[in-house]
């Protein structure tokens, strides 16, 4: 199936879907573990998402309806460029409405709304290794996940505490995912990690430069790493709510409005903005 | 104020049609055709061959037009049409032997079977703007070369007789792994390593290869030979049951003499040269030296060398020299990261809370 000229379906020749397929077949086997395949030079730079459009370019069919989100926002232009991508090889419906997507793919954050378990949300990974900033080594690495050998990591959430009196990773923190492998899950904040627990949406990562997949079945438990007596917790936003819809409960985007300090919040997440106040919630 | 940290399609059109616009320059100028870029600006050309992992100098020609020069963005446009090609079958290894020789010089020997061969070379050019050249000047007719007949031996093989060079590496037995289709998995072999520093950038290589010549894991080299010329490429066809020449390509091929290693009256290895290789499409000759500086550095291991220098590591060397690699992570750093870094404020501005709040030490303890 040709769409825009001489390019395949979702621009993918079908021999190297395939062999994406197997690599994401293979990753939900094995939740969390990082599955290496063999990325291809897409038509877009190694760390703008080329491991998040593999992904989908495998995964979408002509009935899907594809959303691409980056910072939470589907008109950031990343996400303005991919979607076009896929409009342009794929020819697939698009759409900004979570719940409308079949496919959502999504750069640096999850959306607020829960997803269900007929979609799937594809992640782009910049660095997939969690454990790479304390050994930068590959070999290293994943002999410590074949050992689940993970003390480093807890050393460092430790000298965190030590230092600091909390843990100061903020984003891409690291999860244990169905009580085997530790995972890095993309440079999302922290505060979305609890939505990735128990998600009924298939959850599917890929790196492009760095050749890794891995998965998150639906409804599998993914516990962020913490401490008895320093359990985890997210980004709070104390006092702020968001100045378009008033929501609370969300993540915010702080926008400077003038050199003077003037400061305001608004959701990052513009699709579940935009149905709150369509709905007539109000500041 | 809101939408001004987003961007939309609009935007993104608009700065499409710009850097098409820039690209051209002012339209008073003719612009250049692909023929002239491949005959006036080959070297470019042969970088984006290298780098792009793909012989097409008119595809090349084309690349570097449409990117204005930009090396990195030309070789990216190869790269992203090449993956896109059906693989059809593996050539026969080429045999550089057979060359039909631009160049061949020799760093190790004052003369030798074949001869040495300047060639077109910048080697022995004073570096002196040519302003007649700015004038339109032309170039003087080249001088009639007579090619030696018959193949001209390697300087590999001159010593090989003797026994005192490691013999030429026999090379994967099966189907070369293809690191373009297949995932890196470390450790590498040699040809999956040489495979990424033929495709390597130019100046990564180049600095890590002068690295081990300042000491960070030396290997004490000679040119024993460069080599720059076309070479046939033949494919096996099992439906006829022989080769077939598809046509040509130019290389540039370099082998490195190192420092001996065996020797030791209780040594199973006799006193012997070891040896660094490199080779790329077209003519990119410091290219290929610095890339044999490499191989060698990168095989510590197999002599038993320890491996202490950043140009002996592997994962080091080889993660980090593909350019379109690193370009793209380094630039992504212009994507938006607003929701991290609001992630970080929120931090530091409760450590910073903190920090204040903090009990004073009284000045007379």
């Amino acid at each position: 199936m040709m769409a825009d000229g001489g390019y395949n379906f979702a621009y993918l020749d079908e021999q190297t879907k395939r062999m994406v397929r197997r690599a994401l077949l293979k990753a939900v086997a094995i939740p969390g573990y990082q599955v290496p395949f063999a990325s291809r030079e897409m038509p877009m730079p190694y760390g703008w998402g080329t491991g998040g459009v593999q992904v989908t370019a495998a995964i979408l069919t002509p009935d899907d309806t594809l959303k691409v989100i980056d910072q939470g926002a589907d008109d950031t232009t990343n996400a303005v460029s991919i979607r076009a991508f896929f409009a342009r090889t794929a020819d697939v419906a698009t759409t900004t409405e979570t719940h409308a997507a079949t496919v959502i793919q999504t750069r640096h954050r999850i959306p607020e709304a829960p997803l269900t378990n007929d979609q799937i949300l594809v992640y782009q990974v910049p660095i997939p290794e969690p454990l790479r900033f304390l050994e930068p080594r590959e070999t290293e690495t994943r002999t410590m996940h074949a050992l689940a050998e993970y003390g480093l990591m807890h050393v460092k959430l430790y000298e965190d505490i030590a230092r600091h009196g909390e843990i100061t990773t903020t984003y891409a923190y690291p999860v244990k995912v169905a009580g085997r492998y530790v995972m890095d899950p993309s440079p999302i904040p922290k505060f979305d990690n609890p939505k990735m627990d128990g998600m009924a949406a298939l959850q599917l990562f890929g790196a492009g430069r760095e050749q890794r997949i891995y998965a998150i079945p639906p409804y599998t438990r993914v516990k962020s790493l913490d401490f008895e007596d320093h359990p985890f917790s997210v980004q709070k936003f104390s006092g702020q709510k968001c100045a378009l819809c008033g929501a609370t409960h969300v993540y915010l985007d702080e926008v400077v409005t003038d050199d003077a300090g003037g400061r305001m919040f608004t959701c990052s997440d513009t699709d579940y903005c935009e149905r709150r106040r369509a709905a007539g919630f109000l500041p | 104020m809101y939408v001004a940290v987003k961007g939309g399609e609009a935007a993104i059109e608009a700065a499409h049609t710009l850097l098409a616009a820039r690209r051209r320059g002012p339209k008073e100028l003719p612009a250049m055709t692909l023929p002239q870029i491949v005959a006036q600006m080959a070297y470019a050309v042969d970088r984006i061959m290298a780098e792009g992992s793909l012989y097409d100098p008119e595809l090349a020609a084309l690349a570097l037009k449409q990117t204005g020069g930009e090396m990195i963005e030309a070789i990216f446009l190869m790269r992203a049409y090449r993956t896109t090609l059906p693989r059809f079958g593996a050539s026969r290894p080429i045999d550089t032997a057979t060359m039909r020789l631009d160049r061949r010089i020799s760093a190790t020997f004052k003369d030798l079977p074949g001869g040495q061969r300047l060639g077109p070379t910048f080697d022995y050019t004073h570096r002196l703007l040519d302003f007649a050249l700015a004038a339109e000047g032309d170039a003087p007719a080249p001088p009639r070369v007579n090619n030696p007949e018959g193949p001209m031996p390697r300087v590999s093989d001159l010593l090989k007789g003797e026994g005192l060079v490691e013999p030429d590496d026999p090379g994967p037995q099966d189907a070369p792994r293809d690191i373009t289709r297949e995932p890196l998995t470390y450790p590498l072999s040699r040809a999956e390593r040489l495979q990424a520093l033929a495709r390597g950038d130019e100046g990564f290589l180049l600095a890590l290869g002068y690295s081990t010549q300042r000491g960070f894991g030396r290997n004490h080299p000679f040119a024993g030979e460069i080599r720059i010329g076309a070479v046939e490429v033949e494919l096996d066809v099992p439906e006829l049951g022989f080769a077939v020449t598809l046509g040509e390509v130019v290389v540039s091929e370099c082998q490195m003499v190192n420092q001996f290693t065996g020797g030791g009256l209780a040594g199973d290895v006799p006193p012997q040269f070891t040896r660094g290789y490199g080779l790329a499409f077209g003519r990119q000759e410091r290219k290929v030296m610095a890339m044999a500086l490499l191989d060698r550095a990168l095989r510590a291991d197999e002599f038993g060398e320890p491996r202490l220098a950043p140009a002996q590591d592997e994962e080091f060397v080889i993660s980090h020299s593909d350019n379109i690699q690193a370009s793209g992570f380094v630039e992504h750093l212009k994507l938006p990261h607003y929701v991290d870094f609001q992630a970080e404020l929120d931090l530091v501005r409760r450590l910073r809370a903190e920090w204040e709040a903090r009990p004073v030490k009284d000045a007379a303890e």
